[in-house]
């Protein structure tokens, strides 16, 4: 399970995150929702370990392993997965290539033998026929000349690969049309299970209806100020965040 | 035979000593017998008497030092050719050799349409000296006095030439200077992949200074692949002159990866219509390296595009350079111009003096360029580290990355896989 106490975490300067408190246990999908600069995105990277934001205080583990003293590759083995609200092109870099490096990249932290380039191609084709993927992707370089569909596709074929046990989606549903985002959806749907866990980070409470959270927390200036249900969500799209701040 | 008849020590460094040797050979050179090839090289001899090694006070050569070629003296190359040294594997089907800068016919592919320039001087009067020039080009005026040999391909209206090595192997097992003269013509609508390839053998210092000189005829397409992988001890200084004519294609890509001291300069003048040219190149510069691409595109004629991505990475305590001025007349109406310059500096002792020129005298003209100088994106690194990649495998693939992905202009599957293999290997010995 995910533990986050009193994270406190700053970027140049300016705090951005003051005191977060959240569980995330081990089978359950949560929901942030909060508008923008409310820390959404800030809290995904600090949980990744992104450089550039300094931790001022509290604690994040996963599972009991304390994740803000680990390199972001380490937290990638434990089994964190962020899907990137911006997902970066890699010129140069083919898009198989870097799902092959990044998969027996991972195996090999686990002790597990690496996948050779017929058994990975394989395995990948089989995950991108789930995801209406087409298979010229694989040859392109990494995200480039993907439209903003097919990149958040590709995020989601990385989830299927590296099968992860926790996976921050960090505004995967914005820039998709409906048929996208049902795609994407179905693909964290597949994942679920007793040993998955998700943060699903997002403005808009579309993306819930496809993928039902167990809970909901509303993020607003660095903190948790409310949570709830699933229908937290349906109630913060008919009256707004203003409605939660008067409160 | 003995295998060493020849070899005339130039010890005198500097201008003066090459000057000297021309003296010593002017008799013996070949050409001799043809009056036109004996004032071309009187010309050229007078020319570089006259212009000397540049130094860093001319403009074009601020940032490349020849010092280290002033200073030391060099000999001339043992003749006859011994042919039992190792070769590199070959980059395409069809591959010519020269050793030392002699053709060796027992080492060449008897099907390429090369010839040897020394054997076949009587046919090539008017067209060997007629793209290349010798002001302000000192270098070429050297080599226009000095050539002994080289490759020669003359291609007929609408003839395929294939794809074809030419691979230049220096024995660097003494200081040699070498004038290598590589003379390519493409009738109309002929076409050429050739993969030109500089190979050291050996730690001596030694100078490779081979001119080449491109007539693009009309719907003629060209591919010119350079691969530069000198002695570690080796200077290459190497000047490229092409002309293309209505509809004609230069289509090059350079690469630096070897030399202790490497420049390439390219004059490229688009005269026709329509025509294309494309100046693509990489540069691997590690430590104690020092590599230049310098090129000069005219514009000349209505309606061309011109592309030119430079990308260079330097590791250690090297310099890297790029000079790229495009110059477009006034009667290049329409002209479509890019040019791009990105460096990659892996260290801090690393140096890159970049300086893109465009001078554009005509008035509908589309011209950018960009540079972009700077290390790994922290971005791109964190994203493969989240997936668990570890670091340093992560800046590898970038770094790599960034140099395949200027490999990826050259359309030409067996000169791209040459060059990629060339870039691979150059990564792989870095970061071992």
């Amino acid at each position: 399970m995910l533990k986050i106490e009193g994270l406190r975490a700053e970027i140049e300067g300016k705090e951005i995150l003051k005191g977060i408190d959240l569980e995330v246990p081990t089978g359950e999908i949560h929901a942030i929702m909060g508008p923008n600069g409310s820390g959404k995105s800030t809290l995904s990277y600090v949980l990744s370990g992104r450089e550039g934001y300094e931790i001022t205080g509290g604690s994040a583990t996963f599972n009991g392993q304390d994740l803000l003293a680990m390199e972001p590759e380490e937290r990638a083995a434990t089994g964190l997965f962020l899907a990137f609200q911006y997902p970066v092109e890699l010129p140069g870099v083919g898009n198989a290539n870097f799902l092959r490096t990044a998969l027996n990249a991972q195996r090999r932290a686990k002790g597990e033998s690496e996948l050779d380039a017929m058994q990975f191609l394989k395995l990948a084709r089989e995950r991108m026929r789930a995801l209406s993927m087409p298979e010229d992707m694989l040859k392109r370089g990494v995200n480039v000349g993907f439209s903003g569909g097919e990149k958040k596709r590709n995020e989601v074929l990385q989830m299927a690969l590296l099968k992860p046990s926790l996976a921050i989606l960090d505004e995967t549903d914005s820039g998709l049309d409906i048929d996208a985002l049902k795609i994407v959806a179905d693909g964290v749907n597949a994942m679920r299970g007793p040993d998955f866990s998700s943060l699903v980070i997002t403005h808009y409470q579309r993306l819930l209806d496809y993928i039902v959270p167990d809970r909901v927390h509303v993020l607003m200036q660095g903190r948790i100020v409310q949570s709830g249900g699933p229908e937290l969500a349906k109630q913060l799209e008919a009256s707004g965040y203003a409605s939660v701040e008067a409160a | 035979m003995n295998a060493i008849t020849e070899h005339n020590a130039l010890t005198e460094p500097g201008a003066a000593g090459f000057l000297h040797r021309f003296e010593g050979l002017r008799a013996r050179l070949p050409g001799r017998d043809l009056p036109w090839l004996q004032s071309l090289r009187e010309a050229g001899a007078a020319s570089f008497r006259e212009q000397g090694f540049p130094t860093r006070r001319v403009e074009a050569w601020k940032y490349t030092d020849l010092g280290p070629l002033k200073e030391a003296g060099f000999g001339e190359a043992l003749t006859p050719v011994d042919s039992a040294i190792p070769l590199p594997r070959a980059a395409a089907p069809r591959r010519v050799v020269f050793i030392d800068g002699r053709f060796s016919p027992e080492l060449s592919d008897p099907d390429a349409p090369v010839r040897s320039l020394a054997r076949h001087l009587d046919e090539v009067e008017g067209l060997l000296g007629s793209v290349a020039r010798h002001e302000g080009v000192p270098l070429a005026a050297l080599n226009t006095a000095l050539f002994e040999d080289g490759a020669l391909i003359d291609l007929a209206p609408g003839e395929d030439g294939g794809v074809v090595e030419l691979l230049s192997v220096v024995r660097a097992d003494r200081p040699v200077a070498l004038h290598p003269r590589h003379l390519v013509r493409l009738a109309p609508g002929a076409k050429l992949v050739l993969i030109e390839r500089a190979w050291g053998h050996g730690e001596s210092r030694y100078l490779h200074s081979p001119v080449l000189e491109f007539q693009v005829a009309a719907d003629a397409h060209v591919t010119h692949a350079r691969l530069q992988q000198e002695g570690p001890a080796g200077i290459h200084l190497s000047t490229v002159f092409a002309t293309v004519a209505e509809k004609g294609t230069y289509d090059s890509f350079l690469l630096h990866a070897g030399a202790r001291l490497a420049r390439a300069e390219a004059y490229v003048t688009l005269a026709g219509a329509f025509s294309a040219a494309h100046l693509n190149g990489a540069q691997l510069v590690g430590d104690g390296q020092h590599a230049d691409c310098t090129t000069f595109l005219d514009h000349a004629a209505p309606d061309c595009p011109s592309r030119q991505t430079v990308k260079t990475v330097l590791a250690g305590r090297s310099r890297g350079v790029f000079q790229g001025k495009i110059h477009v007349h006034q009667i290049a109406q329409r002209t479509d111009g890019y040019q791009m310059n990105q460096a990659l500096l892996l260290s801090e002792q690393a140096e890159i003096d970049s300086k893109p020129q465009l001078e554009i005298y005509a008035d509908d003209v589309k011209c950018s360029h960009g540079a972009t100088v700077g290390a790994l994106d922290e971005t791109q690194l964190f994203y493969l580290r989240s997936r668990g990649i570890p670091e340093a495998e992560a800046r590898s693939m970038l770094i790599e990355a960034f140099l395949l992905d200027a490999v990826e202009t050259v359309e030409n599957e067996v000169a791209r896989a040459a060059l990629s293999e060339a870039v691979s290997g150059w990564w792989q010995r870095m970061a071992a």
